[in-house]
């Protein structure tokens, strides 16, 4: 049983990855044209420290800081309306594609027939569909239909987080105890009421953490969307650098940095009331 | 003389874990310590293998102290003391060959080192210390596929590869059956009489201990209650060694009353 | 009293959403109403016949590699910069270290990749080399603070052994530490690599090449049957990733 050889049976398998990752990592360099250097030449180092310089002191006066405090509002508010547009879309959604509430998964003990997957696939689809194309993309699509300023906004972060609640509240619906749902389903009641008394109960608590930390990253998605056009204080910051205006973008990155870390702490309150 | 405690003490907070501890133990010896659950035996091991400074006396190792040296120095002292934990430190997903090997990290270089991370350099040897305790089998399993009692053999093959001087060995086959319990120790002491390792282990099991080692160091609640050789430990030692008052028997049941109700 | 609590907590949410609305003066009617729906539905159309010939594809591969080298490589590059930071900012060289190392990370993962791009852009003009500096840069910050915790929360006993049989600190930590840890650094990387393939695309709006640029510019020009095209290979990326990322994360995380 012995076997006399010294070779490390995991050996071949780890030269081959090395030089796989190797082989890829060339062509990578070279049409990502990766050059760190470019960072710590003189001339860009002037560039970016002058720009940089700028930041001190962070513009302060009374007209801008109207403004700025506008500009914040605007994107809680983004964030906001378009978080509660998501959930109108969301919620049908998800409870369209759980298989949670299948009437084939609650005679068979759970698992979902034939038909049952595929007529739920082009709900699922359309879910993963909303949510794969970035929402800035949306965001911009968005512009170009409705104009600029925060309509544009709050639709794109509805479509998008519609398809990201809709998809993970359909995967917690089908993650918490399948039998109280199943039990009411084969005593007849509808899937309505199954889910209020059967699922929901369990779900909840993950359910509205999960929006709620949704929201916290909203604010910070709407804060991106600005920067094509969509309004908040993005649109500012983009507005701020084209003109170099470094007091003015140093006072918005601090109000950004507030805003995110109001909405960290608000989200874990909530999460602490309500989940 | 290889190890030296004088009046050592150790302390965990407000518990005394070792008090004024005295031993002397020479090259070559083989010498058991038993004791009650904690004793301090773990305690004293992990002391003499400079694992923590004594908050009281000293310590003299391989005729130096430990704790008046520098740290570079110290980890050179390190290299020539081996510990068998009781717990293997292994993380799971390792395999058995890198832990073995990882047992003389502190006499190759740091470039060496790190190559045996990716590739081992040593299948011969390390199938060798592990081939006597039975896991040669196991060269390429990973380390949390493996059995408490497997386990500890590769424990004990990491701390044989490692060539040491002295050896430790903190309950080593607390999670062997008794067949490949008395085996390993039989191991670790022909190991230690054909290399002039000085082997030190603390064991639950008395008769093991009896059985393998010439001398019997007796520990209770963290003082040395006898040292002596193993043919003059006596049964009245050991009982004195591990009398526990709260073990008390149940009391016998007196005799019961019984009460007839008459019916009506 | 807390249901009472809970109950405001709800009713003080439904206000603010509908403060929102209100803030914002969504004339959601005037989107819709007023032909808006039909308008942006004639928009929507002209994305449905997407430019399928084979320069245009060509285009877009170009771009979609470039796009998925921008990913690889930044996240790569943060993964190693990032346990480099963790190491200090974890505690294991000290005090002020571990504070000056926190205090780069949160620079790092504060200012969004957006705006590390603007400033890649300044320094190392257009480009993927700016898109990826600036995913590196934030991504860095992201990864050294979860490598951090992940470190600080592993088991200090195989480190300590090897420490104790002679070893090298670098040594205890590669042979210790580091097969615990890997799994989980694995993880949070490939989530990460997961979210810079989408950052990327956004990336190219300032100019950061790849996919975003050609989106930026074709959407500028009006030009909707190659952007549609654009967005569709957009899609496969994203697609293609988070497949591989939960092969590699099967293979290797899971154990």
């Amino acid at each position: 049983m012995l076997n006399a050889d010294t070779r490390d049976p995991a050996a071949l398998p780890r030269l081959l990855l090395t030089l796989l990752a190797l082989a890829l990592l060339w062509p990578g360099l070279r049409l990502s044209e990766l050059n760190p250097g470019v960072l710590l030449q003189a001339e860009n180092r002037q560039q970016m420290g002058g720009f940089v310089s700028a930041f001190w002191p962070p513009a302060h006066d009374a007209d801008f800081l109207s403004l700025l405090s506008e500009a914040t509002l605007q994107t809680l508010a983004v964030a906001t309306a378009g978080m509660a547009l998501a959930l109108l879309l969301a919620v049908p959604a998800s409870l369209l594609a759980s298989r949670a509430l299948s009437l084939r998964a609650a005679s068979r003990g759970g698992r979902p027939g034939l038909w049952s997957r595929v007529l739920r696939m082009p709900v699922r689809g359309l879910l993963v569909f909303l949510r794969s194309v970035p929402e800035i993309v949306w965001a911009l699509l968005f512009v170009r239909a409705v104009g600029l300023g925060p309509t544009a906004g709050v639709l794109a972060i509805a479509i998008t987080y519609a398809g990201m609640l809709g998809k993970v509240y359909a995967e917690i619906f089908e993650s918490v105890d399948q039998r109280p749902a199943h039990a009411l389903l084969q005593s007849g009641s509808g899937r309505l009421m199954a889910f209020f008394y059967g699922i929901l109960p369990g779900a909840a608590a993950e359910v509205v953490s999960y929006t709620v930390y949704r929201w916290e990253c909203a604010v910070r998605a709407s804060v991106v969307m600005g920067f094509v056009g969509a309004g908040g204080l993005g649109q500012q910051i983009d507005l701020s650098m084209r003109m170099f205006a470094g007091a003015e973008v140093a006072s918005m990155l601090l109000a950004f940095l507030g805003l995110v870390m109001l909405a960290d702490l608000l989200s874990r309150v909530l999460r602490g009331r309500l989940a | 003389m290889t190890i030296h405690l004088h009046g050592a003490g150790l302390r965990h907070g407000q518990v005394r874990a070792l008090d004024a501890v005295s031993l002397r133990i020479d090259k070559g010896e083989r010498v058991a310590i038993i004791g009650p659950s904690g004793a301090g035996k773990s305690s004293l091991l992990h002391l003499m293998a400079t694992a923590v400074q004594p908050s009281a006396g000293r310590l003299e190792l391989l005729g130096e102290q430990p704790w008046v040296l520098s740290s570079r120095a110290r980890q050179r002292l390190r290299a020539r003391v081996g510990l068998v934990h009781q717990a293997p430190p292994l993380p799971p997903r390792q395999r058995v060959i890198t832990a073995v090997l990882a047992g003389r990290l502190g006499q190759w270089g740091t470039v060496r080192g790190l190559l045996n991370l990716v590739y081992p350099s040593d299948v011969p040897g390390a199938r060798q210390a592990l081939a006597e305790l039975g896991l040669a089998d196991k060269l390429f399993v990973q380390c949390g596929q493996l059995s408490g009692g497997q386990l500890q053999r590769v424990g004990i093959a990491r701390a044989l590869y490692q060539r040491p001087e002295v050896l430790l060995a903190d309950e080593p086959v607390s999670a062997m059956d008794p067949v490949l319990a008395d085996h390993s120790l039989a191991l670790l002491n022909r190991h230690a009489q054909d290399n002039g390792v000085t082997l030190v282990a603390s064991l639950h099991a008395v008769d093991l201990a009896l059985a393998h080692f010439s001398r019997v160091i007796g520990i209770r609640e963290g003082q040395v209650a006898f040292d002596c050789p193993a043919q003059a430990v006596t049964e009245s030692l050991l009982d004195a060694l591990y009398a526990n008052e709260q073990l008390a028997s149940p009391p016998t049941p007196g005799p019961t009353l019984t009460v007839q109700i008459p019916r009506c | 009293m807390s249901r009472l609590i809970n109950v405001l907590v709800i009713v003080a949410i439904l206000c603010a959403v509908v403060a929102s609305f209100g803030y914002l003066e969504l004339d959601m009617a005037s989107v819709i109403g007023n032909g808006g729906l039909a308008q942006m539905g004639e928009y929507a159309h002209r994305f449905l016949r997407p430019d399928l010939s084979t320069d245009h594809l060509k285009a877009v591969g170009q771009g979609a590699l470039e796009t998925l080298a921008m990913s690889g490589l930044g996240t790569l590059l943060a993964m190693v910069l990032g346990l480099l930071l963790a190491l200090p900012a974890a505690g294991r060289f000290g005090w002020p270290l571990q504070a000056a190392a926190r205090m780069v990370l949160n620079a790092l993962r504060a200012i969004p990749e957006l705006v590390w791009a603007a400033l890649t852009v300044l320094a190392a003009g257009l480009g993927p080399n700016a898109g990826t500096l600036a995913l590196a840069l934030h991504t860095a910050g992201v990864l050294g603070r979860l490598f951090a915790e992940a470190l600080e929360n592993a088991p200090p006993e195989p480190a300590a052994a090897i420490r104790l049989a002679g070893g090298s600190q670098a040594a205890a930590f590669c042979f210790g530490t580091l097969p615990n840890l890997w799994p989980q650094l694995l993880a949070y990387s490939l989530y990460r690599w997961e979210n810079n393939i989408r950052m990327a695309s956004v990336l190219g709006f300032v100019g950061a090449g790849g996919l975003g640029q050609m989106l930026y510019t074709t959407l500028s020009l009006f030009q909707e049957a190659q952007a549609s095209t654009v967005i569709i290979g957009m899609l496969v990326l994203v697609l293609l990733v988070d497949a591989f990322s939960d092969v590699l994360r099967q293979r290797y995380v899971r154990a």
